[in-house]
């Protein structure tokens, strides 16, 4: 069977592999994105799509800043708002020993010029947050954060792609790899792809797809878990996390609260599957009934775990490989990945088109996870 | 290996559901040395069938509810007697590999440990979408009866009902020798139904007593004197707030509509099949009875290792089929426990086995007879189809034409399926919907992803969990 050519064959077809793809095509390339399953179907579709610049890692703070501005004009790039509301991401100390971290944080971006994140006190965290225990005793907040909604986001660039003549193919899974001249061939069953370029938009089986080019990239899983309530009255507007706890906890527009934070189930990537483990999610329900006493009452009625790349430190991979001409990774995104969505697919757009960025993305290199990996 | 000690987190085997299968299985086990836990929703031992049987077999209402219902008064004396500890009002809603499950009674959250597990979670009623279907006034046949059974509780008004099989008949009876009243019965069994039927009927001349018992169902009701209309194709319930009136039309084209305060509908019964699917079972298509049922072998165990479904979530058969699948469960629990050698097990599982099969005999004259209308399958574009998030038919035809997306895909595109009933009520609306919109066949269109929590947990239990149970 004849293979089908395109320009850029993009593997992955979550949220990452869609804007890499729908920036590509708006770029001229002729793009496929091959899906083993179906678009969002793992870490895209499980994710609690909160929109956050607070506490991110100093070395994702530029991106994630300018994504941040592309969040505030999604509608504007992907034809919908994705249900992005621009509510707030609060980090909520409990107690007063829990502020100084705080007073450091809000310090130091501040010395570094950043003005995101703020420190409020008990009393304006009370105007923010009126649900919230009166325990607690301030927070840091940037108020140009907020959260979208996952399955929207996912149609919005579905719909993006296809409008500018992305193929997405479903189903597809890459079985073998082959090099043919300047092009690599992707064997996925009965349908084959010839492209001069790869973007690995793998999630959490990149380091698998990444192995069949050769490259050898330490990877680690997240099965991250969370819950969903039955729909109630409007009970608050921000994202609210804690110091020193793993909790997230917001309300979607459909009224359900929507309760996270990083606890872990298990993970199987061989099934494509992952599970929750009860006695750990108990944790998350002990600080939402800690911080909102009002929802000890409210039921649950969905729990469910996402499958994702993490890596050593946490930081995403992006960037060509350092061995392989014609391969780009964006994998690794280690539990914080949906707020960088618009901007890591303009970076992999560039990557592609250019051999080079105009974004700061050393610290996301490829390299810092392969070298060790040889070394050991 | 006594359940001496109520507080004992671990038992060789849990028993989900006290009704005729899981209570037989619980004094199988015993009798054969196992150490069981039985944990069911219901505050009383009986399932649906015999539901509040102690209370009632004190009261003149054991005898208006028929002989088969006074059955249970003995087993529910047997399965007190068998020393199975019995968690009544607990609601069971994960359970973890290995075998960890969750449940919560008086409001706490609490794991227990088992090295098998029977799931005897019996039958729900098949959802039946219809314009209005979800109108105050409109509600189940089941349901129905629960009042009748529990409370003694009659409706003041006349009622209507509308659907087939069995269940409607025997509730009809019940409701009249309680001093109910009945507005009408439209009958949806479809013209021609009975020729087919009939083809069933010499391996079902054995349970030619339950042909008997229907056939003086039907003579009574006719003698009762109400509208009975045959063919019903189409329904539906009409009113503001609350349902004042109900229109249908019949295959030969009769077209009525009538007032109605209360309309009690029934179209079958499928298995409950939500714990098996979230422990991965393996399921298979059953044609005969349009659903879904679990890949089991000749004692009932899943194609999970030492998890057994029995009763009428192994596939609809009744309660009479239900107590030698629960008897063969526990039978092979034992064996796989090595508390009976596999000889012994095998020689009482040839009893059991053609007492199930004797139970068996009519249900493939029955599935024939009363297998859902196509209507029921296909409801019109306005009809609710997830009552939970309020997703019409309509909605989701429009969105299973896009592509070929499954029932999750379309799950997370229009949130049918997402609210708290976890698509019991529209997973297979869903799956005839997806199968007629992308012309292929249901069985291969699946079912949901099943989320836990199997049933609905507060935070706050959830969260007691975390007191009871610290990090290890």
């Amino acid at each position: 069977m004849n293979a089908e050519s395109f320009d850029v064959a993009v593997v992955g077809g979550g949220l990452h592999g869609l804007s890499a793809a729908l920036h590509l095509a708006r770029a001229d390339r002729r793009v496929v994105v091959i899906e083993r399953r179906w678009t969002g179907r793992h870490a895209s579709g499980a994710t609690a799509a909160g929109v956050r610049t607070l506490n991110r890692d100093l070395a994702e703070v530029p991106i994630s800043l300018e994504a941040m501005a592309m969040w505030h004009r999604i509608e504007e790039i992907v034809g919908d708002d994705c249900g992005f509301q621009a509510q707030g991401q609060l980090n909520v100390a409990e107690r007063d020993e829990h502020m100084p971290a705080l007073v450091q944080r809000e310090a130091r971006m501040r010395g570094l010029g950043y003005a995101h994140e703020e420190l409020i006190d008990a009393k304006e965290l009370r105007r923010l947050v009126p649900a919230l225990s009166p325990h607690c005793v301030g927070a840091l907040v940037a108020r140009r954060d907020g959260a979208a909604d996952p399955h929207r986001t996912i149609l919005a660039f579905r719909r993006a792609c296809e409008a500018e003549g992305v193929v997405i193919a479903e189903a597809c899974g890459v079985e073998t790899v082959d090099r043919q001249g300047e092009d690599w061939l992707l064997v996925c069953g009965a349908r084959r792809f010839r492209a001069p370029v790869v973007v690995n938009a793998a999630g959490a089986w990149a380091g698998r797809l990444a192995a069949l080019f050769g490259d050898d990239i330490a990877l680690g899983v997240r099965a991250s878990m969370m819950i969903v309530t039955e729909r109630l009255a409007p009970l608050l507007d921000p994202v609210v996390s804690v110091v020193g706890r793993a909790l997230s906890f917001k309300q979607a527009s459909q009224g359900t609260l929507v309760i996270g934070g990083g606890l872990q189930g298990a993970a199987d990537l061989d099934r494509e599957r992952s599970t929750v483990n009860f006695r750990e999610l108990a944790k998350g329900a002990r600080a939402a009934s800690d911080l909102f006493p009002a929802v000890r009452g409210v039921r649950i009625a969905r729990c469910w775990t996402g499958i994702e790349a993490q890596t050593r430190d946490r930081l995403p991979v992006i960037g060509a490989s350092p061995r392989v001409a014609g391969l780009v990774h964006a994998f690794g995104f280690s539990g914080h990945g949906f707020q960088l969505v618009p901007v890591v697919g303009s970076i992999l757009a560039e990557l592609v088109v250019e051999g080079r960025t105009r974004r700061e993305i050393v610290p996301f290199a490829p390299q810092r996870l392969m070298q060790e990996r040889v070394a050991a | 290996m006594s359940n001496e000690h109520s507080d004992l987190s671990h038992t060789d085997l849990l028993i989900v559901g006290a009704g005729p299968a899981g209570m037989a299985a619980a004094v199988t086990a015993r009798r054969h040395g196992l150490s069981v836990r039985v944990v069911d929703d219901q505050p009383a031992p009986g399932g649906q069938i015999w539901r509040a049987v102690e209370t009632v077999a004190a009261t003149p209402r054991l005898a208006r509810l028929g002989e088969a219902y006074r059955a249970g008064v003995d087993r529910a004396a047997a399965f007190r007697a068998c020393g199975a500890l019995y968690e009544p009002q607990a609601q069971l809603w994960q359970i973890e590999p290995g075998f960890r499950a969750f449940l919560t009674r008086e409001g706490r959250a609490r794991s227990v440990t088992a090295e098998a597990i029977i799931l005897a979670t019996g039958a729900q009623e098949r959802p039946v979408p219809f314009p209005g279907w979800t109108l105050p006034g409109v509600l189940t046949v089941g349901a129905a009866q629960i009042l009748l059974k529990t409370a003694d509780s009659v409706p003041d008004k006349p009622v209507w009902i509308a659907g087939c099989g069995p269940l409607p008949l025997l509730y009809m009876t019940q409701l009249l020798a309680a001093g109910g009243r009945i507005a009408g019965f439209l009958d949806t069994t479809p013209r021609g139904r009975l020729g087919p039927a009939l083809r069933h009927l010499p391996q079902g001349i054995a349970r030619f007593g339950d042909l008997l018992k229907g056939l003086s169902w039907s003579l009574a009701l006719k003698r009762a004197g109400f509208p009975i209309i045959r063919h019903v194709a189409e329904l539906r319930a009409d009113g503001d707030g609350r349902l004042e009136s109900l229109r249908y039309r019949s295959q030969d084209g009769r077209e009525a509509q009538v007032a109605a305060e209360v309309l009690l509908v029934h179209e079958g019964v499928v298995p409950n099949i939500h714990a098996a699917l979230a422990l991965g079972c393996a399921m298979q298509w059953n044609a005969g009875q349009h659903c879904q049922v679990p890949v089991l072998d000749a004692w009932g165990e899943t194609t999970q290792a030492k998890i057994f479904v029995a009763g009428d979530g192994a596939g609809i058969g009744g309660a009479e089929a239900a107590e030698p699948r629960g008897r063969l469960a526990a039978l092979r629990a034992a064996s796989k426990l090595g508390k009976l050698d596999e000889g012994a097990a095998e020689t009482t599982a040839r009893t059991e086995r053609a007492t199930l099969a004797r139970a068996l005999a009519l249900r493939p004259f029955l599935d024939a007879l009363y297998a859902p209308r196509p209507q029921v399958f296909a409801p019109a574009d306005e009809t609710l189809v997830c009552r939970c998030e309020e997703v019409t038919a309509g909605e989701l035809r429009s969105r299973a034409a896009q592509g070929r997306p499954g029932p999750n895909q379309l799950k997370a595109f229009t949130r049918a399926g997402m609210g708290p009933c976890q698509g019991r009520q529209c997973g297979y609306t869903m799956a005839h919907i997806v199968a007629a919109v992308q012309g292929r066949p249901v069985e291969q269109v699946g079912f949901y992803r099943i989320r836990p929590p199997l049933k609905p947990v507060t935070l706050g239990e959830l969260a007691s969990l975390d007191e009871r149970e610290p990090a290890a």
